[in-house]
């Protein structure tokens, strides 16, 4: 019998699909087995459109510890017999339905892809994208989205210490929500997902389980909807309770390092819920397993074995138990006032079977249920890129001497540029005494507890770089990631990645995922940051307009002794202050893409570089400089441009500068241009004696072929002048903190 | 001396209170479940901060009737020195150990930031070690931090020398700039009649390193340590 066209319209299975999926199975599925296979086979789950793309990243090296997919999430190892455990995850469509809830669970599903590894988690960050705040949706969103991570994450212990918050037209409506988390495990105690071992015991721990966040795999995540109805989709956004996940994370972590083996897996329940997590499990296990659905404890009456397979309720956990430790791994959950129900057991088979009270209602072999149809399509260059990139931002009249200061102002108060503490300090990023560099700098510093060791971590990304250049956009935001990190003196070991974009049936909009992922794959091969986890969220457009193409990066970085982490600021008077990298002097193509041309003049267009090879140089050259103790700061120039950067170094100070340097070519891309590949320090004030630190800065430059180029110094008071920047760090200050 | 913190459902401080006590100062502690009733082979007791039972309740009101939490009353009772931090503070309220209530903050949202709180008069174990007028730098991180009472209870605690610390700017002045969370006059932290028992919003076990942003946190717990010194001296 012909299915339906409502069905396949349920689940999100396209009817050629379901023909491939009827020929697979030699039969038709049933209804229960039609939902499970269909969130199974979504985007989401599996990732169908992007799986092929996602083979190009570098994904291996000799401190990677996980194969990438294999686990819930990425593990580094960092020596002593401790490793990372690192994954950003994307909540992008329930954030726009419902902003409280779709961030607070977004955070939650992604502790639990760290703890669910045996990890502790101790940093969360967030790169979150949305249109302007003037229009009142946007404001709703973004104050809904910051509320539910301060309120998830804050009552979990867990310091949020990092992330992004980006404003552009391109996100109207369609915020984007990225959340990523960090933990710290024992490398020898780290866990799998895996289900083996015939006889061994699915529990299900946790809340219990009900009606809400069906459909969220397919329905929410894995195609557009027109925005009339997110209203009705609002029941598909789960509702989080951050308090069973805090007591489910220590009952888990507790299992983990005490009693690991007790277990041979352990689980979280995301995504499509019981079905993917237990279909996941034996497909990485190579079994089987007999599901008995009426053990499932349930918050409501009435649940068709369709609606517990697939709800997305939040704080579950499954834990595959060995057979004989049932009862104590039940008595552990059970101290921490947690249900912890057997409701299956793994099988030698290759199928999962679900069975209530008895009966049979659905059979899914496990191989055809994680192994969608895979889509590698020819994308096409989208049309528009050829008249954005051929815009020359040198036709535009230059900036006077007199306007300078005004448009610095005006961009240190602009929403993307400005500071972000009214948000940060929504949030805890202290708990657990960590906390070596806060929010606000270039990259979070965080201690690994118990060493000397420190990890810096930041995210980064231009949508509208790659929205102009996808391959040159993805490299940048690797590199920009990159020099985030090195700017507090880490080491770049590895990055986790989310991809946020629109429609991938769109050849245009496949071009620029696949440009984008390129890109990526170029830049972590040339820094020798291998991609260790990620997670792809398309579909995200409004009005059939796709959002800009933004791969967000989440990169980690080392450092040996975390008590010599550098800072954004500039600190004490006196210190000479250099440029390293590109040059002061800048063609206008620089403005390509800028801040400065979008609040200027209105336009994103042009053309956007880098030289990653220079990227890398220009690290290599901070590294040693800070190894040798040449620095007293570090900050990466970004947006804004060298005029912002020099601006933010006394902000954040709380210190006085004097540029002495001459501004030689254009003013507007001296200052204001974004040229990648620059980073301004500051030496003590003793540099310019016989053999100080200013020479042996400029002999490193010259080893590493790095420009160096020196551009004042550090002044007590208040005085900020640069080139024909005149103006104090007050009114500096004022305008940066103007978003508050 | 030997540090009970007691660990509820949902609190989060404990770990950070435990890494200053044991790991920077030295001192024996166990993190006790709530369930634990006997608190006899203790000299202090912390209650430290977090969300007990998610704070879906008002703050602490869940906490209070935790087992262990007679254990705690018996033990203030008996003049042994107890601190409530932060969720611990409202904990401490709830069980009426101390007066007053802590209501949402006057910004209607979460604070997390470094505050400077002034040593006031009145006489605990908690901080006899540091002078009066003395300013500390420690966090906060509460959304509801607003310490509330009526006016005959707020002009009793200061007639009495109850108010221990209040928030003040870097120079030690009381201003309504310096007020995080919109706390009546500024108070940040009370004692019990008695003196032994503290509550206060800012987080002292943040506050225990350099790396982390300072440590004059540390002047509380060493105030205790010291008063202990002299009490086994005497």
């Amino acid at each position: 019998m012909p299915v339906d066209q409502a069905a396949l319209d349920a689940v999100a299975l396209r009817r050629d699909e379901y023909e491939l999926l009827v020929q697979q199975l030699g039969r038709e599925p049933n209804e229960v087995e039609l939902g499970m296979f269909g969130s199974l086979w979504s985007e989401h789950c599996g990732y169908k459109n992007s799986k092929p793309l996602l083979k190009l990243f570098p994904s291996s090296g000799d401190q990677i510890l996980t194969k990438v997919g294999a686990e819930n999430a990425g593990a580094i190892d960092i020596g002593g017999g401790l490793c990372v455990v690192m994954k950003v995850e994307s909540h992008n469509h329930p954030s726009a339905i419902e902003p409280y809830q779709g961030a607070a669970t977004g955070v939650g599903g992604i502790v639990r892809d760290i703890f669910a590894m045996g990890a502790y988690p101790i940093a969360i960050l967030d790169s979150l994208r949305f249109g302007p705040l003037d229009d009142p949706q946007n404001r709703y969103l973004f104050e809904g989205v910051v509320g539910g991570i301060g309120g998830y994450g804050n009552c979990l212990g867990i310091p949020t210490v990092g992330g992004e918050v980006v404003f552009s037209p391109a996100y109207n409506g369609n915020p984007l929500v990225n959340a990523m988390c960090v933990g710290i495990a024992e490398t020898a105690k780290l866990l799998s997902a895996k289900a083996h071992g015939e006889g061994n015991v699915f529990l299900l721990v946790g809340s219990d389980t009900g009606r809400d966040g069906i459909h969220g795999a397919s329905g929410l995540a894995s195609r557009t909807d027109p925005e009339a109805r997110f209203e009705e989709m609002r029941p598909a956004v789960q509702v989080g309770n951050p308090f069973m996940e805090k007591l489910l994370m220590e009952a888990c972590y507790e299992l983990a390092s005490e009693h690991g083996d007790w277990i041979v897996g352990l689980q979280d329940l995301g995504a499509a819920g019981l079905t993917s997590s237990v279909v996941e499990c034996c497909a990485k296990g190579g079994s089987g397993a007999i599901l008995d659905l009426e053990n499932v404890p349930r918050r409501e009456q009435g649940m068709t074995p369709y609606e517990v397979m697939l709800s997305e309720s939040q704080e579950r956990m499954l834990v595959i138990a060995k057979n004989e430790h049932v009862a104590e791994v039940t008595a552990l959950f059970q101290h921490w006032e947690l249900h912890c129900e057997p409701i299956g057991v793994v099988t030698a088979g290759t199928e999962v079977v679900i069975r209530e009270h008895g009966v049979d209602v659905a059979h899914v072999p496990v191989g055809i249920a994680t192994e969608p149809p895979q889509y590698r399509r020819q994308g096409v260059r989208p049309a528009e890129l050829m008249a954005l990139n051929a815009f020359d931002p040198g036709r535009l009249p230059d900036v006077t001497h007199g306007e300078a200061t005004g448009v610095l102002l005006k961009l240190l108060s602009r929403p993307n540029i400005a500071s972000k503490r009214g948000v940060f300090r929504q949030y805890d990023h202290q708990v657990l005494n960590n906390t070596v560099i806060p929010p606000g700098g270039d990259a979070a510093v965080l201690r690994v507890p118990g060493t000397d060791k420190g990890i810096a971590v930041s995210t980064d990304c231009s949508g509208r770089l790659c929205y102009l250049d996808p391959y040159a956009g993805g490299a940048i935001a690797v590199a920009e990631a990159a020099r985030n990190v090195v700017c507090t003196g880490a080491t770049p070991v590895a990055v986790t990645d989310c991809l946020n974009f629109g429609n991938p049936e769109k050849l245009d909009v496949y071009y620029t995922l696949e440009h984008a992922v390129r890109g990526i794959a170029e830049a972590c091969l040339q820094f020798d940051t291998p991609v260790v986890s990620g997670n792809v969220s398309l579909y995200n457009e409004t009005a059939g307009r796709p959002i800009y193409p933004t791969p967000v990066i989440g990169l980690l970085g080392i450092l040996e002794d975390v008590s010599k982490a550098l800072r954004a600021g500039f600190d004490g008077a006196g210190c000479q202050v250099y440029l390293l990298g590109a040059g002061l002097e800048q063609p206008a193509a620089t403005l390509g893409g800028s801040e400065y041309l979008e609040a200027l003049h209105g336009v994103v267009a042009g053309i956007p570089t880098v030289d990653l090879a220079a990227e890398k140089r220009l690290q290599q050259l901070v590294l040693r400089a800070h190894a040798e103790g040449l620095l007293v700061n570090a900050h990466d120039c970004s947006d804004g441009g060298l005029a912002v950067t020099l601006a933010e170094c006394s902000i954040l100070g709380d210190q006085g500068f004097e540029g002495d340097a001459d501004l030689a070519g254009r003013l507007d891309s001296a200052l204001f241009g974004e040229a990648q590949g620059r980073i301004v320090v500051s030496l003590p004030d003793d540099s310019f004696r016989q053999g100080g630190g200013a020479a042996r800065l400029h002999d490193l430059g010259n080893e590493l072929g790095v420009p160096v180029v020196r551009l004042g110094k550090t002044v007590p008071g208040d005085t900020f002048s640069f080139g024909p920047l005149r103006t104090s760090v007050t009114a500096l200050r004022d305008a940066h903190e103007s978003l508050l | 001396m030997r540090f009970a913190i007691i660990r509820f459902p949902g609190t989060w401080s404990d770990r950070d209170t435990y890494h200053v006590l044991h790991n920077v100062l030295e001192q024996q502690a166990d993190i006790l479940w709530h369930r634990e009733t006997d608190l006899s082979n203790y000299d202090a007791v912390v209650l430290p901060g977090g969300f007990s039972y998610g704070d879906y309740l008002r703050c602490g009101a869940i906490a209070r009737f935790s087992p262990v939490m007679d254990a705690v009353v018996d033990f203030a009772e008996a003049g042994k020195p107890v601190i409530g931090i932060c969720n611990g503070f409202q904990v401490l309220c709830e069980s009426h150990l101390l007066p007053g209530a802590l209501i949402r903050n006057q910004s209607l949202q979460f604070r997390c930031q470094w505050t400077y709180l002034r040593r006031e008069g009145g006489s605990t174990p908690w901080a006899d070690g540091i002078p009066d007028g003395t300013v500390l730098h420690v966090p906060i991180s509460h959304g509801e931090g607003n310490y509330f009472a009526d006016p005959d209870t707020l002009n009793e605690l200061e007639l009495r020398g109850r108010v221990v610390f209040r928030y003040c700017d870097a120079a030690g002045e009381v201003t309504p700039a310096a007020n995080p969370n919109g706390s009546a006059r500024n108070i940040a932290g009370i004692i019990n009649a008695r003196g032994n028992v503290l509550g206060m919003m800012p987080h002292p076990e943040r506050a225990g390193e350099q790396l982390v942003g300072g440590a004059d946190g540390n002047r509380i717990w060493e105030s205790l340590l010291r008063q202990a010194t002299t009490i086994l001296a005497g």
